[in-house]
């Protein structure tokens, strides 16, 4: 099924292309937009960016699978994304990876059968004051410990339980 | 916190994120005064501030903007706002906290070096400071102070938030410039240098988001006035990330030049629970670590370089006796190895080679000249790669080498971590 996306992103999309000398410089900035509609980067996605951008889809393609943000499928609702980079792992956080494994049924890298949960394993997230610190879908949670990490779990169960 | 606060004064004025309340507080009068003057009396205020670049290489502002060729029809200023230096995380509070600093830092450094759009290449895992700052920005162009006229004067400025999109080596400047144009973020050969050959084949600056916040205050109160705070070839404040074993870990606006001790034991508060120093790594991951014995160094490019570190972006890792350092160093090395761009063997090859060595030592089957190996290893990076990320990764590398050797071998010779193989769990956590 060809991607389409609202007239409110196609906007925000159109606005976008326009702030930069050519239109393959939007390249980053239409990956994101689309993602956000689409919830991946996958062959429909490239494609519709292609065209959009008037470039071959090769072009897309590279600049895609070369950063770590854009989802080549689909992630969980909720995307865990912890970090264990040094100030971290000095604070805890590869025994709280430990725990979030344990609570999730899952290691990091993978995604819970029923599609609630994706688990990743990230790099320093600007946030080492507050270490342990982790994302989910891109919102942060700090000061961390094993208690407030099986909250977290619980709290987003329960979230998702009520729609 | 003692001294005076320049780029940290809003901080504890939620509202200051507005631009009525940013105004009131002293905002934007630097931008009016510096477009009243001509771009070389700014360049030349900045360069008597001697503003080193916060963003890493401590290079001196106003020099950078000099280089600029003036004459050139189209020129790009492009903000570094990539912050992904592991123990780094200054950029993302002063974009969430005073945004309109950064702006009108902006339009002071455009006005400077002759620019009608700015970039900013903001990391990707930001938004919430990606938020701040478009609404920032958005206020200040309906205001009046960005777009066809800025403040009324004959100065066109476009100010653009651009999103990364997770890739440490985008922080570096040529690899930011081929992310901004929407290519993968592969850094390039140097020269030409950005300010020669930069964003969209133009002369561009690339400055960090500190510098340029900075550079509001330099306007306000004069280069001279700003080195005073400082020391006289690096002035200034600057904003130390302390984080790890510290009982107050934090952002802490001090001198430059203030005690590596000063800012650990008055500012955070010392080691938690009273425990040892063993190591300090003073300027972000790239750089080498320090022992207890270097605490009476300044910190400032000069000072740590005279320690045989490097100031780097002022982010602070400080830890314990607990700490394993062959540990600490592998988690570095996986960090490297992951982030290497894949352009040049030394540092493809080399990093994913410290990181399986340096994991084999960690877990107890590391084998006879293996320590020797990884100095080998390092090495054979220095100096051999496109980009510094392949010295990023030998320098702390060959540094916990040279400090603690002894632990290494040890690892070896007992084929095992004499520390559990693990870090230990913060008080009162059970395994
Ligand atoms: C691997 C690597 C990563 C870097 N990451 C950053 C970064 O996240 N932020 C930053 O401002 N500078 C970073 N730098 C330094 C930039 O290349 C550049 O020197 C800096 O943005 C210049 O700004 P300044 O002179 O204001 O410091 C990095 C350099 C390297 C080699
Ligand atoms: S040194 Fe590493 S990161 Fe830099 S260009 Fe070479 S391979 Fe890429
Ligand atoms: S090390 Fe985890 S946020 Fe920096």
């Amino acid at each position: 099924m060809a991607l389409e996306l609202t007239a409110e992103r196609k906007q925000r999309l159109a606005a976008l292309v326009g702030r930069y000398p050519n239109k393959a410089a939007a390249c980053l900035p239409a990956l994101h937009v689309v993602q956000e509609e689409h919830g991946a980067i996958d062959a429909d996605a490239v494609e519709y960016v292609a065209r959009l951008l008037e470039i071959p889809t090769g072009r897309v393609e590279e600049v895609a699978s070369f950063y770590t943000m854009y989802k080549r499928k689909a992630s969980g609702r909720y995307h865990i994304e912890i970090c264990t980079n040094l100030t971290c792992s000095l604070m805890g956080a590869e025994h709280l990876r430990e725990v979030l494994a344990r609570e999730l049924g899952i290691q990091p890298g993978q995604t819970t059968r029923d599609g609630m949960f994706t688990l990743s394993e990230v790099e320093c997230l600007a946030s080492c004051g507050t270490a342990p610190v982790l994302q989910v879908n891109g919102e942060f949670h700090e000061g961390l410990t094993p208690d407030r990490v099986k909250a977290l779990v619980g709290e987003l169960r329960t979230r998702a339980a009520g729609g | 916190m003692a001294g005076e606060r320049l780029l940290t004064r809003n901080w504890d004025t939620p509202d200051a994120v507005r631009l009525p309340v940013y105004e009131q507080r002293g905002g934007y009068k630097a931008a009016r005064k510096a477009l009243g003057m001509t771009p070389a009396e700014v360049i030349a205020e900045v360069k008597k501030a001697n503003l080193r670049g916060r963003g890493g290489a401590g290079f001196p502002a106003g020099v950078k903007w000099g280089f600029i060729n003036a004459a050139a029809p189209t020129k790009y200023l492009v903000i570094n706002a990539d912050e992904g230096e592991p123990g780094t995380f200054k950029d993302r509070v002063l974009m969430e906290r005073d945004p309109h600093q950064l702006v009108e830092g902006c339009i002071i450094a455009s006005y400077a070096i002759g620019a009608h759009h700015c970039y900013i290449y903001i990391r990707g895992e930001l938004p919430k400071a990606a938020k701040t700052l478009t609404g920032a920005i958005a206020e200040a162009r309906a205001h009046g102070y960005l777009g066809k006229s800025c403040f009324g004067r004959p100065f066109e400025l476009e100010l653009t938030v651009h999103r990364g999109a997770g890739a440490y080596i985008c922080g570096e400047e040529t690899a930011l410039l081929e992310s901004l144009e929407g290519k993968r973020g592969e850094p390039r050969l140097k020269p030409p240098f950005p300010a020669v050959v930069g964003a969209f084949g133009q002369p561009t600056i690339v400055n960090n988001v500190e510098t340029i916040s900075a550079v509001t205050h330099v306007l306000e109160r004069g280069g001279d006035a700003f080195t005073a705070l400082g020391l006289p070839g690096d002035g200034g404040t600057r904003i130390f990330c302390l984080s790890g074993h510290v009982k107050k870990p934090g952002l802490y606006e001090l001198p430059v030049g203030t005690p590596l001790r000063t800012l650990i034991y008055e500012h955070g508060g010392g080691i938690r629970e009273d425990r040892a120093l063993k190591a300090v790594i003073p300027g972000g991951s790239s750089t080498p670590v320090l022992l207890p014995e270097h605490l009476d160094a300044p910190l400032s490019v000069d000072g740590l370089k005279a320690v045989g570190s490097m100031i780097g972006s002022a982010a602070v890792i400080v830890m314990d006796e607990t700490t394993c350092v062959v540990r600490a160093m592998w988690r570095l090395a996986r960090f490297y190895h992951h982030e290497s761009c894949g352009q040049c063997t030394p540092c493809r090859e080399g990093t994913g080679w410290l990181e399986r060595v340096l994991w084999r030592i960690e877990t107890g089957v590391g084998r006879d000249g293996d320590v020797d190996l990884l100095k080998s290893i390092a090495e054979n990076m220095m100096g051999n790669t496109i980009c510094p990320l392949g010295d990023a990764a030998a320098m702390p590398t060959l540094g916990f080498l040279n400090r603690f050797r002894t632990e290494f071998e040890q690892h070896v010779l007992q084929g095992k971590c004499p520390f559990g193989g693990r870090f230990a769990l913060p008080a009162g956590w059970q395994a």
